[in-house]
């Protein structure tokens, strides 16, 4: 298994279910964790940012929406804001925008994965976790193309399977597996333990 | 490592074929969201690289008239973001009332579905007969949808609903005519609205407003076109003139951020401080 030096971000795209499956990542990492995480959940379009105020509260990691022209850093938790997609600049700085959903998102999950393939090519871990729809399939594509590392929740642990089977079916991904298997394999990957 | 190096420096020189021979200025757009549009054209068009595509819109006006289309932002709905429309009405109108005439420039106003939102509140709070909005956007072709003022029916559904959240006075159905699969603006609400072309990389002052809308064009442009844009801003602001960013943009970081005072910073409405180093010889 590839580790530590090797990964410089790590992009996430969760959709149905994804609150609970979060809750079971991200405020279990310590907040010596040395890679930025960027996430898209789908939510809706007239919905505030209650959730990352949430995830703020139970973290180590610095949780925030993510905001545009931020450089991301490591130790911190970037959350795409409702409405808008997320993108990431070679200047590895987070970019927004308001074009057309894709996949009917918006926040889109592929966007930020063709984005930040773009940028950190074989640097890049890319997770698929629970969800409905096909959104986040044809990122990890690009990221694979790109050299990146692609992990998918394993679809029967998952609560909705579908999202996580077509990121599957779109590429041979290099480890599918639990959640509760996540944050021991994100610290494993990063040379943590 | 090589394609992706090899097509970073197609793309700049592709904006910068596009400057020289057309004018458009795209070089200080932000990259991911540019080159996402250059792929994508390249794509459906079968071409085999950016130099391929650079070739052909030099060559093809029709070429270039498509990836105009493609970068220019055209999404855009009614009364997006009510909680901007609610905290306007509360927090700017009644300053706008005191004036007799009011100026307002809309900035990037795409196909104009914001432009006849800020119409239907001003019309609600009785400025709209003393009002002048300038909306101006660099595409001739969805400045001509905005003249038109009609929008697909299926959208009605979600403007109402965010017509309502806004704090809107009336049924919206008094604002729209419903024809086959199209909603057609009131024409009372398109008297005092001028579009116009105007670029807001490569064109000037737009002087004396009162107001000025822009929302969700910076978050499109890398820092130093946010800094030459709020700088026009600026300058065709009166004093006290208010700015009206997306939800999501800030002054924060850029040159101007000491220009301008929060009125509401939730939802990025700014007013021009009277005291700016360069105005104080003006006042």
């Amino acid at each position: 298994m590839k580790h530590r030096s090797d990964f410089e971000a790590i992009v996430l795209g969760v959709s149905t279910g994804g609150t609970k499956a979060l809750r079971m990542i991200i405020p279990n990492l310590p907040s010596t964790f040395p890679l930025p995480i960027v996430i898209v959940q789908h939510i809706h379009p007239h919905s505030d940012s209650y959730f990352v105020e949430d995830f703020r509260q139970c973290s180590n990691l610095i949780v925030e929406q993510a905001e545009e022209k931020v450089e991301i850093l490591p130790g911190h938790v970037y959350i795409a804001p409702s409405n808008y997609h997320l993108l990431l600049e070679c200047e590895r700085t987070l970019s927004l925008s308001v074009d057309k959903p894709v996949n009917f998102a918006r926040p889109s999950i592929d966007v930020l994965f063709d984005t930040a393939a773009e940028v950190f090519r074989e640097k890049l871990v890319g997770i698929i976790l629970t969800g409905a729809g096909k959104d986040g399939s044809a990122g990890v594509r690009k990221i694979k193309k790109n050299g990146g590392f692609v992990i998918v929740q394993n679809p029967d642990s998952a609560q909705v399977e579908t999202m996580p089977r077509a990121a599957m079916n779109a590429i041979d991904v290099d480890l599918v597996i639990p959640l509760e298997e996540m944050v021991p394999t994100l610290l494993r990957l990063t040379g943590m333990l | 490592m090589k394609t992706t190096e090899n097509e970073n420096i197609e793309i700049e020189m592709l904006l910068e074929a596009i400057y020289r021979k057309y004018g458009y200025d795209f070089r200080s757009y932000s990259r991911a969201s540019i080159k996402r549009r250059i792929l994508h054209r390249l794509a459906i068009s079968r071409l085999k690289s950016i130099s391929e595509l650079q070739h052909r819109v030099l060559y093809h006006i029709e070429s270039f008239e498509k990836l105009l289309m493609d970068f220019s932002i055209n999404v855009t709905e009614m009364f997006r973001d009510p909680e901007f429309y609610k905290t306007l009405v509360k927090e700017v109108i009644p300053v706008l009332q005191t004036f007799p005439y009011i100026k307002i420039w809309h900035a990037g106003c795409s196909t104009g579905e914001e432009v006849y939102s800020m119409a239907i509140i001003l019309k609600e709070e009785g400025l709209y007969d003393r009002s002048q909005i300038y909306a101006t956007d660099f595409n001739e072709d969805v400045l001509r949808q905005a003249r038109q003022g009609i929008f697909p029916l299926e959208r009605i559904k979600d403007y109402t609903y965010n017509y309502q959240r806004s704090g809107g006075k009336e049924s919206f159905a008094n604002y729209y005519t419903a024809k086959y699969d199209s909603a057609i603006v009131d024409q009372s609400l398109k008297k005092n609205i001028v579009f116009a072309g105007h670029n807001l990389a490569t064109d000037g002052v737009f002087g004396e407003m009162n107001m000025i809308v822009c929302r969700n064009v910076l978050i499109y442009f890398k820092k130093n076109l946010q800094n030459h844009v709020l700088g026009l801003f600026k300058a065709s602001l009166r004093h006290h003139g208010f700015l009206c960013l997306g939800t999501k943009e800030s002054l924060m970081f850029t040159e101007h951020e000491n220009d301008f005072e929060p009125v509401a910073g939730k939802v990025k409405i700014y007013r021009k401080k009277i005291k700016t180093p360069e105005n104080e010889a003006s006042i």
